[in-house]
């Protein structure tokens, strides 16, 4: 029985639900989750009822980080420390763009804590607007499509790189459709001494319009695709990667989306898809996908 | 008792006292004129003369989330602020109440930006009177080193539960230098018992801290919030008895009088401005003058009922306010004492004067040209709200 | 309903609200075609998949959101989603 009970408010199909559940499922009860505010914490608590099998706080937007870094002081300065691991599961919205000071200051100062980032690549919870997670050319709310945009006209801002300049001693990036190597890669995380951190994607169906049965398809196709890398860091350098058997063009991958139609019917969408395909060739050589 | 007493900067004095209540977690963001209290605290900790973590968190933000969680946890707590610091916190002071947080914060009193100013005024904590958070002015250093542990007890009382700020003029209460009795560790042993909480974070009997809650249930958490306002009411007098019984030392409870009963004239102030006010109106009495102060020393809860009790014989009230509302042309105590008086038979003007703001110096000759203002009342001059030390040249 | 202070609330209680309602089309499981690689149980974003005492899997209707995955995902087509009826 999983430690995210049932009975929750999350979308049907929903992205960020899987997410929270392989982390519990890697991970088990000896565990402080710490939320910022976002989906998973939404749906997970409306009062007076909580999803969570295990102790969890919620205090803010933009601070999820530096309440970990007091709980784990506190647990030390108490000495219950023990084996608990102190596990922070936040947003893309929380993690790249409001709660990047405070995540850079846990990590600087060193705190034994786990840092999950559930990326679904917008702030879905207020709406689907754009976040620094937002990928080249996406449609959301605050980016949208129109007669003179092409959708979101900024490149994904790349986390695990600046989590790894903190000198992280262990930065990964998994899927939730890749379920068995995310919760391996979970472990590891939370085993290593230090501030580590795991960039999960997390295809969100009604973000991104797609039909609910097909959350785990498109999290595999992103992958596929290379445009979302799965690899390890350890000590800043890479150390392990998925290569990919029959990498698919991203077109695959982009079809698939309402958020990404645009890109198949606007003026100049062979120059807009080969911009995204070199997103996706640029992952391969730089982490030797192939 | 003298020879209890050291001459030492009233940050030490006030670190000190915080060594002794044996805080788990201390988070430390510098500011002027916080600087000295988390330097000493700092010190102290390197000397290991404290048990505790010690963070040095990146952000006065972080000081306070970082506390949020380490309460959670069961830690006691604390941290300390000023002005721009305290505004930077403002989100989470709301948060840190309504999850009845018992965090302990000193506020070293400062102006507010724009424009930046380093030197002391109240605008900064009078500016989060809504936030939930219990706030104590004291007069001097002493005060400020004893009233530490007092807000302890009352914050982590179980039918409080809520965070507290201590309030000290900044440079003027944090950087002087007085003889005090430092803050002694085995009455405050008896005096301030261990924080034990029932419920923490704890993967042996898990709960989810931070739910949100609808139209269905806020309003009942907010009441719940006030309740325990009303309960610190009570237990701010009770705190200063009992500390008065152990340590012989008092400085009022929710209030306290000075030549209060037969004054004509009561003046009402927040903070060291009061030890000016105490010397003029001994200077004003062996001139027959019929002067008297009240001193506020809770601001949040509100001592309504202590306050309407206390000028029921007044003549006049002149109120002295380190703030200002910008469009009320008001600091808070004037608005507040005004409305509290409202619903009573008690017609009493009240006078409001800011002064003080920004740092700017209150002589005794100040005082005396505010209370000579007053008098006027009686010619049917009625001053509702003015500054008082009105620079005319600059103006 | 006695109101705990900081909002606290106990663990696993969202099981009181049953999601079962929220859904138009539900997975019916073909125990013949089941090859039992528990796919359908890691992939339920419920956790509501569980899997039986003879190593077939069944998912407990009381909170089964009806999203589909565990019927694209499964290698056998053994999952099907079929509209309900009621």
């Amino acid at each position: 029985m999983s430690l995210l009970k049932p009975g929750h408010r999350g979308c049907a199909g929903c992205g960020d639900a899987f997410a929270g559940k392989f982390v519990l499922d890697a991970l088990g009860e000896d565990v402080v989750i710490v939320s910022p505010t976002g989906c998973l914490e939404v749906f997970t608590t409306p009062y007076p009822e909580s999803a969570w099998g295990v102790p969890w706080i919620h205090s803010l937007f933009e601070n999820a980080a530096a309440v970990a870094s007091g709980v784990d002081a506190a647990l030390n300065a108490l000495g219950k420390k023990n084996n608990t691991k102190i596990v922070i599961i936040g947003g893309d919205g929380a993690t790249f763009d409001i709660g990047l000071q405070a995540i850079s200051g846990a990590f600087e100062r060193g705190h034994d804590i786990t840092y999950i980032c559930v990326d679904n690549e917008a702030y879905m919870n207020t709406g689907i607007q754009r976040s620094g997670a937002t990928p080249l050319y996406a449609s959301t709310t605050t980016s949208p499509h129109g007669k003179v945009s092409i959708g979101n006209p900024l490149h994904k801002k790349n986390m695990p790189a600046i989590i790894a300049a903190h000198g992280s001693p262990y930065v990964a990036t998994a899927s939730i459709g890749y379920a068995p190597d995310m919760i391996k890669k979970v472990k590891k995380a939370a085993q290593v001494k230090g501030p580590t951190y795991v960039h999960v994607h997390a295809p969100c169906c009604t973000g991104w319009r797609f039909d609910s049965s097909k959350t785990i398809e498109v999290g595999r196709l992103a992958v596929e695709t290379a445009m979302w890398p799965l690899y390890e860091m350890e000590n800043g350098e890479v150390t392990n990667v998925r290569k990919i058997k029959n990498r698919k063009p991203v077109e695959e991958y982009l079809k698939v989306q309402g958020r990404f139609k645009h890109l198949f019917t606007m003026d100049g969408k062979n120059e807009s898809i080969k911009k995204v395909q070199a997103i996706a060739d640029w992952n391969v050589k730089h982490f030797g996908l192939e | 008792m003298r020879k209890n007493m050291v001459v030492v900067e009233g940050s030490y004095a006030v670190a000190h006292a915080v060594k002794i209540c044996r805080p788990n977690v201390i988070s430390a963001y510098p500011i002027t004129p916080q600087t000295h209290i988390v330097e000493d605290l700092a010190q102290f900790a390197a000397d290991g003369e404290i048990n505790c973590e010690y963070m040095n968190v990146e952000s006065e933000f972080s000081a306070i989330s970082a506390l949020i969680g380490a309460s959670a946890a069961g830690a006691r707590t604390y941290s300390s602020t000023t002005s721009q610091g305290l505004a930077l916190m403002h989100e989470a002071l709301f948060n840190a109440s309504g999850m009845r947080l018992p965090i302990v914060m000193t506020v070293v009193n400062r102006a507010l930006s724009a424009p930046i100013n380093i030197w002391n005024d109240q605008q900064d904590s009078i500016s989060q009177r809504d936030t939930g958070w219990i706030q104590l002015y004291a007069e001097d250093v002493q005060e400020s080193a004893d009233m530490t542990p007092q807000i302890y007890k009352l914050a982590e009382d179980e039918d409080v539960l809520l965070p507290a700020m201590s309030c000290m003029d900044g440079f003027i209460l944090s950087h002087v230098y007085e003889p005090v009795i430092l803050l002694e560790q085995s009455l405050t042993d008896e005096f301030l018992p261990a924080y034990d909480p029932e419920f923490v974070l704890d993967p042996k009997n898990p709960m989810s801290f931070g739910a949100f809650a609808d139209p269905g249930t806020y309003t009942e958490f907010r009441y719940k919030q006030e309740k325990a306002m009303g309960v610190a009411l009570e237990k701010i007098e009770d705190i200063a008895n009992e500390f008065k019984d152990i340590y012989g030392r008092y400085y009022g409870g929710l209030i306290d009088g000075y030549i209060l009963d037969d004054a004509e004239i009561v003046i009402m102030a927040m903070g060291s401005v009061i030890g000016t006010v105490k010397d003029t109106i001994d200077e004003l009495r062996s001139e027959g003058e019929s002067i008297g102060l009240l001193k506020v020393r809770s601001f949040r809860p509100f001592p309504t009922d202590a306050i309407r009790k206390a000028l029921k014989n007044a003549k006049v009230v002149i109120t002295l306010d380190k703030n200002i509302s910008i469009g009320k042309n008001e600091g808070a105590l004037c608005t507040e004492v005004k409305a509290c008086l409202h619903n009573t038979d008690n017609r009493v003007p009240v006078i409001g004067f800011m002064l003080g703001h920004g740092g700017r110096d209150i002589p005794m000759h100040v005082i005396k040209k505010i209370i000579n203002k007053a008098k006027l009342v009686e010619k049917g001059i009625f001053i509702e709200s003015e500054y008082a030390d009105l620079r005319e040249d600059l103006a | 309903m006695k109101l705990v202070i900081k909002t606290v609330t106990k663990p696993g209680s969202t099981r009181a609200n049953k999601t079962g309602a929220w859904r138009s089309f539900m997975p019916v499981f073909d125990h013949k075609l089941c090859s039992k690689c528990g796919i359908c149980g890691i992939y339920c974003p419920e956790g509501v998949v569980n899997k039986l005492e003879n190593g077939y899997f069944e998912p407990d209707y009381e909170y089964c959101k009806g999203c589909g995955i565990c019927a694209n995902e499964c290698p056998k087509k053994a999952i099907v989603m079929v509209l309900e009826g009621k």
